[in-house]
């Protein structure tokens, strides 16, 4: 797979986690994708933290109006029943557990469930935004992101980076498997059949527990 | 009770070394026109409140870019490079606040509370030097209000007395900022008469509104 594929595979496999009914918020990046495999005739209310409900495509060429934006800050649509709001209701909504499901890239996610990824400290230091509210306040969050950076682990015994918050992430999705954040550690519950488990297990410095009932990743 | 001033005269109510509050994200819900005469007036060691540092030649970046700024309240930065270097050489003192915590420090500076609590920030780097509240056997973090000289803030449509219809994505900050400031500048893109605006649709309520100016069509 090469890198479009593979980044399109692990946000369809996310997609599969929607329910209908459900409001999501996607992060920058890769989980923004996942609205692009969101199936047909269900009903997914996407959040944008700078303040709407009901996120749509981007508009057509021409059409581009600087009042609608997304949290990146590029022109968007509204779809038909969304709401718009200020921040302090959007974040009402973000922090009072009102968001279903928040999908999320990291720098390093590890088995007690804390991630970080907002920070490198001396490099890279560009604000948390909403991030950390949204990882503290979202009945589910889904860390979607290559197993990987460049060969190096990012799923470890424990994040060395500043955290974005403690003991929050639930589910992990990358093009190597599925996992699930327990107070066991975490677990492997599918697995991409072009792996084998000792391939998933040496790309990955937290102990991998294999769910006895092991499943193909299917997107 | 005239609240319609030039854009000269609302700027020159800002003075070197004051705090302001500034509403939008990345730009949008910035009041432009105020902006860029605070460029051009070049208004200096301001301390900014507002959620982010925009784009480098898009709204409050603008300050950024012309060093005007010796303090930065923000949740994000990493859209305008110029804020991570001056913050990397020392030039600009950045605070880093997550977005749903610095949209509550502003509400409660306008709503007369004394800070507020938020799960947000426990067990990272944001907890350091705050105290910490259990409620019934959950941590919170006890985080102040904010309160600022001056708010500038834009609207879509203003009436004479200042009561503030919104389009669009531009609420963000605006709304909450309205309220925490001495003096509250708000940008209107279309003023119109008292009685104009349904009631019912007014955001903003014409009380929290110092000053308009006129800033036309964005």
């Amino acid at each position: 797979m090469d890198k479009n594929e593979l980044k399109a595979f692990i946000a369809k496999r996310v997609a599969k986690e929607l329910k209908d009914g459900d409001v999501v918020n996607l992060g920058i990046g890769l989980p923004t994708m996942v609205a692009n495999y969101i199936p047909e005739g269900m009903n997914i209310f996407l959040q944008s933290e700078n303040g709407f409900i009901g996120l749509g495509p981007a508009p057509e060429p021409g059409k581009e109006d600087m009042r609608i934006v997304n949290a990146g800050g590029q022109p968007v649509t509204i779809l038909p029943g969304g709401a718009f709001f200020d921040s302090a209701t959007s974040f009402t909504i973000i922090r009072g557990g009102h968001v279903d499901i928040t999908v999320l890239g990291a720098l390093q996610v590890d088995e007690k469930g804390n991630l970080a990824n907002w920070m490198i400290p001396g490099k890279m230091v560009p604000g948390m935004g909403g991030a950390m509210d949204l990882v503290t306040g979202a009945k589910k969050v889904i860390i979607a992101m290559e197993h990987t950076a460049k060969g190096a682990p990012k799923i470890l015994k424990e994040c060395t980076l500043p955290l974005t918050a403690a003991h929050q992430v639930d589910m992990i999705i990358t093009e190597m498997g599925v996992m699930e954040v327990t107070e066991k550690g975490i677990v492997l519950k599918e697995i991409n059949p072009e792996f084998t488990i000792e391939d998933v297990k040496n790309s990955t410095e937290a102990e991998l527990i294999i769910a006895e009932d092991l499943k193909e990743m299917e997107i | 009770m005239n609240k319609l001033v030039s854009i000269d005269e609302a700027v020159d109510m800002i003075k070197d070394g004051m705090t302001i509050m500034v509403g939008g994200f990345l730009g949008c819900g910035n009041p432009h026109k105020i902006i860029d005469k605070l460029v051009e007036k070049n208004v200096k060691d301001l301390t900014l409140i507002c959620n982010d540092s925009s784009f480098p030649d898009y709204g409050v970046g603008k300050l950024v870019v012309n060093h005007q700024i010796k303090k930065l309240i923000a949740s994000h930065v990493g859209t305008n490079p110029e804020t991570g270097r001056q913050m990397n050489a020392g030039e600009m003192e950045v605070v880093l606040v997550p977005q749903g915590t610095l949209a509550e420090q502003v509400r409660a500076g306008g709503a007369g509370l004394g800070g507020i609590l938020t799960p947000t920030g426990v067990g990272t780097v944001i907890e350091e030097g705050k105290e910490k509240i259990t409620v019934d056997g959950v941590e919170y973090l006890l985080e102040k209000p904010l309160k600022a000289d001056v708010a500038l803030i834009a609207g879509q449509k203003v009436d004479k007395f200042g009561n503030i219809v919104y389009f669009g994505a531009t609420r963000n900050f605006n709304t909450i900022m309205a309220t925490a400031a001495e003096t509250v500048i708000v940008e209107a893109s279309e003023i119109v008469e008292v009685g104009d605006l349904d009631p019912n649709d007014v955001v903003t309520p014409g009380i929290f509104v110092d000053y308009i100016v006129d800033g036309g069509a964005n």
